[in-house]
């Protein structure tokens, strides 16, 4: 088996509130795990708010260096210090649609120049009517067209159009690997499930891999093929999708199914939590423990 | 207690707003509001749902007075009976608009994580916005947000972060502080939760439904997770294509909606352990500058007859709080059998 992705014990620390009160954040500790690049698959990483999955996936991209430990993409080190010429052959290979699309795109560029700087760079054309079709392809993609998006700038977009925007622009250059960080959090229900399946259609029929990064429990188990969940830094919990939230082993995984509101109950309210659960979860945060593997094939953090 | 015990809070009467916009001499219109009428109680938490682009960010836009072109109110009213006296706000002066934010009424904007001044620490933006509102100065002022804060799983030290330092979930919890801090007396949020797990997100929905409680304050909120609406909401009022097509008790309308657009949302639902592929919407979301004849969902419609296609279904009344716009709402029926509250129609 050769490895697409081989992420190998990552740290990321961040010095936070510059020079006053200084704190140290472990955003992410000694993390790893791989993607194999013969077997595509949808990678899900799920977890606590704050646990670390947007600075893992900027160390995967590169835009972040880990600090300790490493990433490799077909066996090269992934580097913030790349050349341009390695960056630009990374992009087309990898490509990011990031968390907020509010934050994500530039008000004062139009959202066609981000399709079109995309596929002119990865597609090394210059030729109009060539760049077209592939921008609305893409487009047609996530249920928008050219034609809709066409000389808009961001903010005259409603927040699902720009999250599909996101996700046509990655699309563009057919990378092996993307990575998406919580790309459906602004669509409805029915659309949601057609980006869904446009995900898994890319890893079954143009052999994509894909790192899905979602709060989503029940997108996450009707397209993963592994997860993992993360709690203040660390991974608690890796293995099969279904296995893994079929029956959750650890306190926090626990937790967050448990934490999953339901509609069978609508209009009654319901909104408390199971404070021994929350408990469980908390109590042992802090400790660095060890991921034991169990028999059915997932891996759980244990402590002392 | 039944809602007519309480006054309304907020009145909104045939509110049409559109983007009128010039592109090179060549006029465009996208009607994004297009005749809605809603009243809203005091105390009650009202939730809004519907397909992308079918207006709700531009509804609320005009309800949190943030209207700015190429937006504009082109009819209607939208009045407001604030304890300190009422508002318009269509008509209302920036200064008018100025003495009622945050006090009194406050807008958490979709992807309001970016509205955060990237170059000032957090702890001054809550010295900007809450300070002058809530009164306090120094340690006590200082006191309030750092416990106001933590009912929100923040830790003090946000207070010295600046927001690209804060993860995406932590700034939206963030703005959501910012928005309840002074206690408004109506709030009005637009996909608050996008970025939470689905933990936290529960102790920020409680958060938000305590001071709703503590102040018997207004909410209206936006959000496609239908299973907020269902945890949270009194009523749910659901958008399609630029007008309120069903409104309702929330119970209701998961169990026994009025109208096949919600019948069609709620059985959308994906659940955990379902791995079956759910019936997407056939067709297309309308086009706001060119919208269809008669009701505007027909050309995705299971039930649509000749009338749907002609004649436009006012929205009536079918039990108590409940209304619905559509002319063959008895029709509409929940799916015996199936894993879900209601299914697609009959
Ligand atoms: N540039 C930075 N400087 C300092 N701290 C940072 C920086 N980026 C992230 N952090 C911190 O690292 C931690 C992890 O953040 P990250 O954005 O990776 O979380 P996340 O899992 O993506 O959360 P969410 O689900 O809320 O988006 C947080 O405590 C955050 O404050
Ligand atoms: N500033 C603007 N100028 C022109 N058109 C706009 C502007 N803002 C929004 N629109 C258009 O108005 C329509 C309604 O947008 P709105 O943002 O209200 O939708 P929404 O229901 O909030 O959708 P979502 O769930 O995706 O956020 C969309 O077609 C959108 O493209
Ligand atoms: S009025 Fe006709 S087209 Fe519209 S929702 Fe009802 S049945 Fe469907
Ligand atoms: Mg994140
Ligand atoms: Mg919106």
């Amino acid at each position: 088996m050769t490895t697409l992705l081989d992420v190998r014990n990552v740290s990321k620390h961040f010095t936070m509130g510059g020079i006053f009160g200084r704190k140290t954040v472990n955003a992410v500790m000694d993390a790893s795990f791989s993607l194999s690049a013969e077997k595509p698959e949808i990678f899900t990483i799920i977890g606590e708010s704050g646990s670390g999955k947007t600075t893992l996936a900027r160390m995967v991209l590169g835009l972040e260096d880990p600090s300790e430990g490493e990433i490799l993409f077909q066996g090269q080190k992934v580097s913030r210090h790349a050349s341009k010429a390695e960056r630009l052959a990374f992009m087309s290979k990898v490509q990011p649609v990031f968390q907020n699309p509010f934050e994500a795109f530039n008000p004062l560029k139009k959202i066609e120049r981000y399709l079109e700087s995309t596929a002119r760079q990865f597609l090394h054309t210059k030729d109009r009517a060539a760049i077209d079709r592939v921008m609305d392809e893409a487009l047609q993609k996530v249920g928008l067209s050219l034609k809709e998006v066409r000389g808009r700038f961001p903010h005259e977009m409603s927040g699902g159009q720009l999250q599909r925007c996101a996700i046509a622009r990655a699309l563009i250059p057919n990378p092996p690997l993307l990575i998406t960080d919580e790309p459906v959090s602004m669509v409805d229900a029915s659309l949601r499930m057609s980006i869904v399946n446009l995900l898994k259609s890319l890893r079954d029929d143009l052999k994509v891999s894909v790192i899905y990064i979602t709060h989503d429990l029940a997108t996450a188990y009707y397209i993963s093929n592994r997860l993992i969940i993360m709690q203040r830094g660390r991974i608690v919990e890796m293995g099969d999708a279904r296995t893994v939230l079929d029956n959750p082993q650890h306190p926090y995984s626990k937790l967050l199914k448990a934490s999953v509101l339901s509609t069978d109950d609508a209009g009654a309210g319901k909104l408390a939590t199971d404070p021994g659960m929350v408990q469980a979860a908390n109590g042992l945060v802090g400790e660095a423990g060890k991921l034991v593997m169990r028999p059915d094939g997932r891996e759980v953090r244990v402590y002392g | 207690m039944t809602r007519d015990s309480k006054p309304d809070l907020l009145k909104v009467e045939g509110l049409k707003a559109y983007y009128q916009m010039n592109y090179y001499g060549v006029e465009r219109e996208v009607r994004a509001v297009d005749g809605i009428s809603m009243n809203i109680k005091r105390g009650e938490v009202y939730g809004i749902a519907g397909e992308s682009s079918s207006g709700k960010t531009s509804f609320i836009k005009v309800l949190a007075a943030a209207i700015r072109p190429p937006l504009k109110v082109v009819e209607g009213t939208v009045k407001y009976e604030f304890k300190n006296g009422p508002i318009e706000v269509t008509t209302a002066s920036k200064a008018q608009v100025e003495d009622v934010r945050w006090k009194h009424l406050s807008y958490i904007m979709q992807g309001s994580m970016s509205v955060l001044n990237p170059v000032r620490r957090i702890g001054r933006t809550f010295k900007d916005f809450a300070q002058r509102p809530l009164g306090l100065t120094g340690a006590a002022f200082e006191a309030r947000v750092v416990s106001h804060l933590a009912r929100l799983k923040l830790p003090p030290e946000v207070l010295k972060a600046y927001p690209h330092e804060l993860s995406g979930g932590m700034r939206q919890r963030v703005t959501i502080g910012l928005a309840t801090v002074c206690h408004p007396e109506f709030i009005i949020a637009d996909e608050p939760t996008t970025a939470l797990d689905v933990v936290v997100q529960k102790e920020v929905l409680s958060l938000i439904r305590d001071i709703q409680k503590e102040m018997d304050s207004s909410v209206v909120f936006v959000t496609h997770d239908m299973s907020v609406h269902a945890n949270i909401a009194d009523r749910v009022g659901i958008i399609y294509a630029g007008r309120l097509v069903e409104e309702g008790p929330t119970r209701q309308m998961f169990f026994t909606p009025r109208h096949p657009y919600t019948a069609h949302l709620v059985a959308s639902l994906p659940r955990i352990g379902d791995t079956t592929q759910r019936p997407a919407l056939e067709g297309r979301p309308p086009n706001l500058a060119d919208p269809p004849q008669g009701c505007r969902f027909h050309p995705r419609c299971p039930l649509a007859v000749d009338k749907c296609r002609q004649e436009v279904p006012p929205l009536e009344t079918v039990d108590v709080d409940h209304r619905t716009a559509c002319w063959r709402w008895q029709d509409v029926k929940p799916l015996v059998g199936s894993a879900h509250p209601a299914g697609v129609m009959a």
